[in-house]
Order: structure tokens, then sequence, then C-alpha cells
């Protein structure tokens, strides 16, 4: 008797697992640009809203942990399709043009690793205490501080804008594209909720490039 | 009197699956405007034969545009830069004077090539074989609304049944996946109700002969779409998606039981 196909085991399985973490992800991605807008209401409400959430304590960590699974196996999953995909066409085109894709569709294998390598650097420059990632003094209370000062660096936040324009791209093509992979769109609707995906997509990207541009230009200080 | 053209075409060469292959330059003069494609190839053909070089092997078989036999990648896109045409129906009124033509085969693992730009498609034979079909036998020709069928259902299972089995989608896939042509061989059962019966059974067979082939996955570019010579439309993959899913989480197959 065959061994029962399971879902993990097929493409489409797989992009399912690429597609439900791009969910989670995408969820935290909308929160913690919520949760970093507050540095626009002053240094109060950011540090009292970073308290909050420390404050959560157990629950903190549950989502902490959530979050750090859907990364792992969205990476996971990456590297196993594109790996697969690499495969299927050994031998490439002389000349190949492309019609209908667009350039986010067709650097998602190379904006996500971007991201991961970003995601790395974030947490060692905000999260992990004493990483030395610029000329101030890292506080664990202060978050509104932190933020000034490291956006205040031109290269830090130079970083910081390069990463949300690939996480722009990631997004752009992602948020749509989760629901084809889970069968969810529809002709009926699908132009309308591509439109909405993208434009939630461009809001975060817009909410997340404001804080660095507003510390350069000596709005939060 | 019509007109005629001058080429210059870098075809793809190769003498079997071991050969690593080459491109070949030929300059081809006197080239109608009111050939097709395929015609312009035995031009080259009767020209090659006539130097006793060997003529450049290329599938082909109704040159009416329904059998799905001929395709190849003409300047980057298969079947050529014309929208909703195989190759045999591309004239070459799309091309120029001069123009440099560069003809490819399909590429995808799953369909070697055999020689110059035949390639070996029996992976879709295979997909087929594994499930595309409905097992019971249909009989003679019912009477009409026996079996009542929504029109729109009826239209939407034509618009997938329509798809000749050529290879396009994969061809244009970046990731030379077979999705598209797997899901409109699984729409054009699922929308009827004589599809009904195996409908989860088959997508859960089929999807596991396409990842089986060695075909990619689906990165939702819709380059398969745009390249379909029958215009086989992505909604079908949503659906494949759906039914997938539906399948593996909800129906029960045949093997699926509490162990004992």
């Amino acid at each position: 008797m065959q061994k029962a196909l399971t879902l993990y085991d097929t493409t489409i399985g797989k992009k399912a697992v690429l597609a439900v973490t791009g969910i989670v992800l995408f969820g935290f991605v909308i929160a913690h640009m919520l949760g970093n807008l507050q540095v626009f209401l002053g240094p109060e409400q950011l540090n009292g809203y970073a308290k909050k959430l420390h404050d959560l304590g157990p629950l903190l960590w549950a989502a902490r942990g959530v979050l750090l699974l859907s990364v792992i196996a969205h990476i996971v999953v990456a590297i196993q399709l594109v790996s697969r995909s690499t495969a299927a066409r050994a031998v490439g085109y002389r000349l190949q043009k492309s019609a209908i894709t667009s350039y986010a569709a067709r650097t998602m294998k190379i904006s996500g690793p971007l991201l991961a390598l970003f995601i790395v650097y974030h947490l060692a420059h905000f999260t992990a205490p004493g990483v030395p990632m610029g000329s101030y003094e890292h506080s664990r209370t202060d978050v509104y501080a932190n933020v000034v000062s490291a956006f205040s660096i031109p290269w830090v936040s130079g970083v910081y804008i390069v990463a949300q324009l690939l996480l722009g791209f990631h997004l752009y093509h992602g948020a749509w594209s989760l629901l084809q992979t889970l069968g969810l769109s529809h002709p009926r609707y699908d132009g309308k909720l591509r439109t909405v995906a993208q434009t939630i997509a461009m809001v975060v990207v817009f909410g997340n490039l404001s804080m660095p541009i507003a510390v350069l230009a000596g709005v939060v200080k | 009197m019509a007109k005629t053209m001058k080429l210059t075409l870098n075809i793809w060469r190769q003498k079997g699956g071991t050969d690593p292959g080459r491109f070949e330059r030929h300059e081809l003069s006197d080239v109608s405007e009111h050939m097709s494609f395929l015609e312009m190839l035995d031009v080259l053909n009767e020209k090659l034969l006539a130097e006793g070089k060997d003529p450049v092997a290329f599938d082909h078989d109704c040159r009416e545009g329904i059998c799905g036999m001929c395709g190849m990648v003409i300047n980057g896109r298969p079947h050529g830069p014309q929208e909703a045409t195989t190759t045999c129906q591309l004239h070459m009124r799309q091309f120029h004077d001069g123009d440099e033509i560069t003809i490819e085969p399909w590429r995808a693992t799953a369909f070697p090539v055999i020689k110059d730009l035949v390639v070996n498609r029996g992976a879709f034979d295979r997909i087929i074989q594994a499930g595309g079909y409905i097992s019971v036998r249909t009989g003679a020709a019912r009477d009409a609304n026996e079996i009542p069928v929504p029109k729109p259902d009826a239209d939407l299972a034509m618009d997938a049944a329509q798809c000749i089995g050529c290879g396009a989608c994969v061809a244009a896939c970046p990731n030379a996946s077979a999705n598209l042509f797997v899901a409109a061989k699984l729409a054009h059962l699922s929308l009827l109700p004589q599809g009904q019966p195996e409908r989860y059974d088959r997508v859960r067979k089929m999807v596991a002969q396409m990842d089986a082939e060695g075909f990619g996955h689906c990165t939702n570019h819709y380059e398969c779409m745009a390249a379909c010579p029958k215009e086989i439309d992505v909604e079908f993959i949503a659906k494949m998606n759906r039914d997938m899913l539906k399948a593996m989480v909800g129906e029960r197959d045949e093997v699926a039981s509490r162990k004992k």
C-alpha cells in the first residue's frame, strides 16, 4: 500500500505554507509599523508602548515563537522550492522575454534573502544589547532616543530605507499572490483584491519609510 | 506580389539527449511574408538537404493550430510574438526584412530534447494517465439536458478543454512549471457532473505526478497565460490550488484510514 501523500510533499502544499506564513509575517509587519509610528506621538507614548509590550511576558514570547516558526518555515520552504525550480530548467534560454510578469515577482528570490539579512541586522541593531551599531549608547528603556540616535546616522537610515523598498516589492507581489496560491482569487473580485493587497503593502512601506526620513529631516528629534 | 525578406536564423541544433548542443547560424533569403513559420523552416530544410546537410528537426502535425504538436521559442517567446497563436499559425508577415530570429526548443528538465527543436513531452501524457480522465463509461450521447449543466460551467469547462497540451506554458514559466496545463486538464472535468466522483482523487494524483516529473512550482508570474495559444486562464490554477488544498485537508483518499 502506498504511503498517503501529505500536503507538505507537494509543490502546491509547500506554496500554501509559504502563503500562510506570509500572512502571519504580513500581519506582523502591519502591527510593527503601527507600533513604531507612535514615535510621532513623542517619547512618552513610544516608550510606554514598548514597556507595555515587554510587560506582556509569556504572551510576548508566544507571539515571538509564532513569528520565529513562520520565518523559519517561510525560508526553508522558499529554499526548497527555488532549488526545485532551478533544477526544473537546468538548461536555460539564450533569449527569454517576459510578457506580463512584474519586477516585484521576478525579484522575489532576491528581495527575500536580502530581507532576511536585514532582519538579522535590524534585530542586532535595536533588540540585541551591546552590539555596537553607531556612535551612541544604546538604551534598554528609552526606545525613542534609540530611534532618533540611530536614524540620525545617514548610512543607518540608508540601510533602512533600502530595506523598506525591498520589503515593498516583496509585499507587493506576495500580498495578492498568496490569494492565488491559496485558491482564494476569482476573476469576479481578483482585480479589486489585488488593488487592496497592494495598497496595504504600499501603506506599510511608506509608513516605515516616514520614520528614518522624519529623523533625518529633523521633524522627530 | 508578396513581399519577400531576408532573414538570419540562430537555430538550436542538438543531435540527441547526450549532445550538449549549440546554436547554428543560417541565412535565408526570398522568404515570402505569406509563409507560415513552419513553411519558412521547410524552405530552410530543403536548402540544407540540397547542400547535403542534416535538416532541422521540429515537431508538427495538423498545421491548423489545434493539435499541439508544434512549438518552439521564437525570439524569447513560446510560439513567437503573436498572441493566441501556435507556431504553425504564425506567419512571416510578423517579421521584417533583415530580422535576426533566435529559435530554441522548450527548455525544461521534464521535457528532454530528442533532437534540435523536438522535445519529449511524455511527462504530460503521464500526468493525464495518473488521473486526467473519468473511469466510468459514459455510453452513447445523452439526450440534451438529461444531465443539467449550468451554462457558465459548460462555457468554462470548454475554455479549459481548449488546452492542446503543447507545453508553451512550461516553456514560458520562469520555473518551468506545468501548473497551467494540469489546472486546465483538471478543470475541464471538475466543472462538469461526470467529473465529480473522482474530483479530489484526481487532483491528488495529477499533482503528485506533476511533481514527480520534475516541473517547477508556480510563483504567479502568469507568463503561462500570456504564452498560451489557447488563452487558458490562470483562474484554473486558483481552482486547482483550491481543490488540492481541500483534497488534502478535508477529503478522504483511498489510503487514508485510522491506524488499527
